[in-house]
């Protein structure tokens, strides 16, 4: 199965990553052999098998509502590149996107 | 002339009052607060950082599924919605998708002429809020307090045809929200959100409310961020739509917002630019089993809801607005009651208190409801006040009571001393015979001390 150069595109828009057209036709052949790969396993018969979403086998883990301390504003901030009045900051973003 | 009718369908966010946020433990009392305060790794989507279900979370939101008339589903999954904005850290929500919480809800709503109208509701779904952006000049200010907030999301189908179908809407589900206790369900503070599809589509010979074909594209109105404005915005809508079908145009699926300056909405978003969400099982959460024993004990703790507090109001002869009127919040609803039982006790008119309560609008003055009743009982009636006429009712009252009367005498033996009261419940209950008689026109003060003086001879 072979990924066009506009599906390789629209991945990379999707996942937020600036590809050069080397990079699209490197990523677009590796791409397409990874699903290769997984449609072999289309030929496993899975007609009788539930699908697994989670393999610990629980369900029902929750906790109670209760509140233990947050970071300090400082620590919140500690990573962030730009940081302004206790808030992180980033470049303009608009509605439009 | 082709006849256009309006197609809305409504998403409404709501934010759950919960102590502690969604997936995390930090404190969600976070409006106000200086920002990046109320954040760990789980709501800043450090590497690493592992989500944990807060249990009361999901139990709001099935109760507002209840009382949406939902189907509350036996197994329930969350999904990731993966979409890059700096308003969320991971680069997902965790949402609900193919297994929602709760499913195929209805709710009954009203338009301007009193007409009602049922509502299907498609599901009811828990997922959780994002941080919040602040634009200025060309930079973007980041807040992660709301980060993870619990949010439950009701989308309904498309079956409103008016914005006053849409604000009935509105209103009863913040109403609802309230009674549950499960959000404050605050519009300007952002608690309670609204987005809208809008479409029109030709209504000839469809008679209103009749399954019909679907316009095949829709425009949804997003981030308008108050309650007035969605409706401007829908009536501009609608306008803007017809005038467009009428030129001959071909409309599409796209994304709009508000210019509440120039008063017309704007396009955001065209369907070209539609988000792929690549919705997934959040592999970092367990699924949720909801067995019937469960859901059934969240049916039978529901509050008594409005529709059904203002019913009992109706069954006692009060009129539909002045029933719907006295259950608008909890609290006036409890008031009313607590004024009927009050009358009730002394055969004061209860139809006419709970009318003289919403006309005059008792409840926001403050006044206690005992004193209520007594205020209408002075304006209403002819108190009998008359030293003869009295002793005569209290004469009749403690020979019809023996048992009540008995009580007293013996509350006053065995306390064995004179100057100590008697039973105050055994006058009482003298006191309510003789209004009951009376239709509450006796002056019940000077009823009481006449009472005790024969009572204590």
């Amino acid at each position: 199965m072979k990924l066009t150069e506009e599906q390789v595109k629209h991945v990379a828009k999707l996942a937020n990553l600036p590809l050069t057209s080397e990079e699209e036709e490197k990523y677009s052949e590796q791409l397409s052999k990874i699903l290769d790969y997984i449609e072999q396993l289309n030929s496993v018969d899975t007609k009788d098998v539930e699908p697994t979403f989670n393999v610990s086998g629980q369900s029902n883990v929750m906790s109670e509502d209760t509140t233990v301390p947050s970071l300090s504003q400082e620590d919140a901030l500690l990573n962030a590149s730009k940081k302004e009045k206790g808030f992180f900051v980033t470049k303009g973003v608009f509605e439009e996107e | 002339m082709t006849q256009y009718e309006p197609v809305i369908g409504l998403e409404v966010h709501v934010e759950l009052n919960t102590k502690s946020k969604m997936f995390c433990r930090c404190s969600a009392d976070y409006f106000g607060k200086e920002p990046n305060t109320h954040t760990c790794p789980v709501c800043l989507g450090l590497p690493g950082a592992l989500p944990y279900i807060n249990e009361e979370a999901i139990n709001k939101c099935l109760q507002i599924g209840l009382a949406l008339n939902c189907s509350i589903s036996e197994k329930s999954l969350f999904e990731r919605k993966n979409y890059f904005y700096p308003d969320l850290p991971k680069g997902y929500q965790i949402s609900q998708y193919r297994w929602p919480l709760c499913i195929n809800g209805h709710i009954e709503v009203e338009d301007e002429n009193g007409n009602a109208l049922m509502i299907r509701i498609n599901r009811a779904h828990q997922e959780e809020d994002t941080g919040k952006l602040t634009h200025i000049g060309r930079e973007t200010l980041i807040d992660f307090n709301r980060s993870g907030i619990p949010l439950v999301e009701i989308v309904t189908e498309p079956d409103f045809h008016s914005t006053a179908q849409v604000k009935d809407y509105a209103k009863k589900l913040q109403q609802l929200f309230r009674y549950l206790g499960v959000s404050n369900a605050d519009m300007e503070r952002g608690d309670m959100r609204l987005e809208a599809n809008v479409s029109v589509g030709k209504s000839n010979g469809h008679p209103k409310g009749v399954a019909r074909s679907l316009p095949n594209y829709r425009v949804e109105l997003k981030n308008i961020n108050s309650f007035r404005f969605m409706v401007a915005a829908i009536e501009y809508e609608i306008k803007r739509q017809i005038i467009a079908l009428e030129r001959g145009e071909k409309l599409t699926q796209e994304t709009r917002g508000w210019d509440e300056d120039k008063k017309c909405t704007y396009l955001q978003r065209s369907k070209e630019e539609a988000h792929d969400y690549r919705y997934f099982p959040e592999p970092d959460l367990p699924e949720l089993i909801l067995s019937k024993e469960k859901i059934q004990k969240l049916k039978d703790s529901l509050p008594k809801l409005p529709v059904e507090r203002a019913q009992q109001l109706i069954e006692m002869g009060i009129p539909k607005n002045i029933a719907f009127a006295s259950v608008v919040t909890v609290q006036r609803a409890d008031y009313i009651q607590r004024a009927i039982e009050y009358s009730k006790a002394r055969g004061v008119d209860m139809v006419g208190i709970v009318n003289y309560i919403i006309n005059r609008n008792i409840y926001a003055r403050g006044v206690p409801p005992e004193q209520a009743v007594s205020d209408y009982q002075t304006q209403t009636t002819n108190i009998i006040s008359d030293q003869g006429e009295l002793e005569k009712l209290a004469k009749q009252a403690i020979k019809e009571n023996p048992r009540a009367v008995e009580d007293y005498k013996q509350s006053l033996l065995s306390s064995g001393d004179e100057s100590k009261a008697g039973n105050p419940n055994a006058i009482q209950v003298l006191i309510g015979a003789m209004m009951k008689k009376t239709s509450g026109k006796a002056d019940a003060s000077k009823l009481q001390g006449i009472l005790k003086l024969l009572l204590e001879k």
